[in-house]
């Protein structure tokens, strides 16, 4: 029984002994960065439509991956180099393919991923009409047998209640 | 008619398996671009001694597995017997790239847990591991003797992944380039 609190100790004192290490982070991109409101506008409208690929839901403007800031800083630098959008999306998946853009471009292992719910769509917009069609071509008119049937229906309907 | 009341239940089946597949896949794997691509020029100074440089072309004219960690990176610890064994082995030269981290840990770490490059590269900024597309330390690398990457690994590096499928590729471009199979180069380890 005693074993197990030693165990603990052992543990605390093991981890402690580590030391603290830390993960070299560079310098985050900061407001006083930029030279000129459009260069702002630019390199926000650019980290919000890449990916980060350490977080991969979120986008680079949302993450805080260490990753995802070195990646802001590469392309505010870029951006000061005189690089253009396209060639700064270039580099990006150059080094870490099309999983970067969160708009994929439309090629043949992306069609799918592009044309998919529109052909969903399509599919039930198909199953719709076909669904619309029959029921429409019901027939709306009675047989004279079914008109016969009714008739004598409503005739012993309108009996009982003037017999109650 | 009894075909028609049996096709929700095969839109089901179908999603079923679709999403049974979904189980299995692995989201971290993202192919990188870089394969069959040269590797990326860089120039970094060594861990060893920060007076001399590492380089891409340090890597020519040999099979090298290229491996980017950490002293701060846990995976990399688990890996750290896997690649002494692969060196061990002396089938490729491992070369590292010290990746975001200090010159004193990463030397402490490669003190203590032993060092199976040939050398690395300090890379403190990630600016070359950026170029190499690191997402996550460790990823593994296989360079061809023209300093193509063949093959990356993402994660740990195991056994199974180098047996089965690193070994194999090793031998397939030995045989396309020419030089002896298998050929042992001796380490000082």
């Amino acid at each position: 029984m005693k074993v197990l609190p030693a165990m603990g100790l052992a543990l605390l004192l093991g981890l402690a002994a580590v030391p603290a290490r830390a993960i070299v982070e560079g310098r985050d991109v900061q407001p006083q960065d930029f030279a000129s409101e459009a260069e702002k506008q630019r390199f926000r409208h650019l980290i919000k439509d890449l990916r980060c690929t350490v977080c991969q839901n979120q986008n680079l403007a949302d993450s805080n991956a260490a990753l995802a800031r070195d990646l802001r800083r590469k392309i505010l630098d870029q951006i000061q180099a005189g690089k253009s959008d396209q060639e700064i999306m270039e580099f990006l998946v150059a080094r870490y393919g099309d999983f970067v853009l969160y708009r994929p471009p439309f090629k043949r292992s992306t069609w799918f991923l592009w044309l998919g719910p529109f052909l969903f769509l399509l599919v039930a917009v198909a199953i719709l009409v076909a669904v619309i069609r029959r029921r429409a071509a019901a027939p709306a008119a009675l047989s004279a047998e079914e008109r016969a049937r009714l008739d004598a229906a409503l005739r012993r309907a309108a009996k009982d209640r003037s017999a109650s | 008619m009894k075909a028609r009341t049996l096709v929700p239940l095969a839109v089901f089946l179908l999603l079923v398996g679709l999403l049974y597949a979904g189980l299995h896949l692995n989201p971290r794997e993202i192919p990188s671009p870089l394969i069959g691509r040269p590797a990326p020029e860089f120039s970094l100074p060594r861990v060893e001694d920060t007076g001399r440089t590492f380089s891409r072309t340090d890597l020519l004219g040999q099979v090298t597995l290229v491996n980017a960690w950490a002293s701060w990176c846990v995976s990399c610890r688990a890996e750290h017997d896997t690649l002494m064994a692969i060196a061990r082995e002396g089938r490729v030269k491992i070369y590292g790239i010290n990746y975001k981290d200090e010159l004193a840990d990463a030397r402490r770490y490669l003190a203590r847990l032993g060092n199976p490059y040939v050398t690395s590269g300090h890379d403190l900024s990630g600016s070359v591991g950026i170029d190499w597309g690191v997402i996550a330390t460790p990823e593994t690398f296989l360079v061809d003797p023209r300093g193509i990457i063949r093959y990356k690994h993402t994660g740990p590096m195991t056994l199974q992944v180098w047996r089965e499928k690193i070994v194999p590729l090793i031998e397939n471009i030995r045989a396309e380039t020419g030089a002896p199979a298998g050929a042992k180069e001796a380490r000082r380890g």
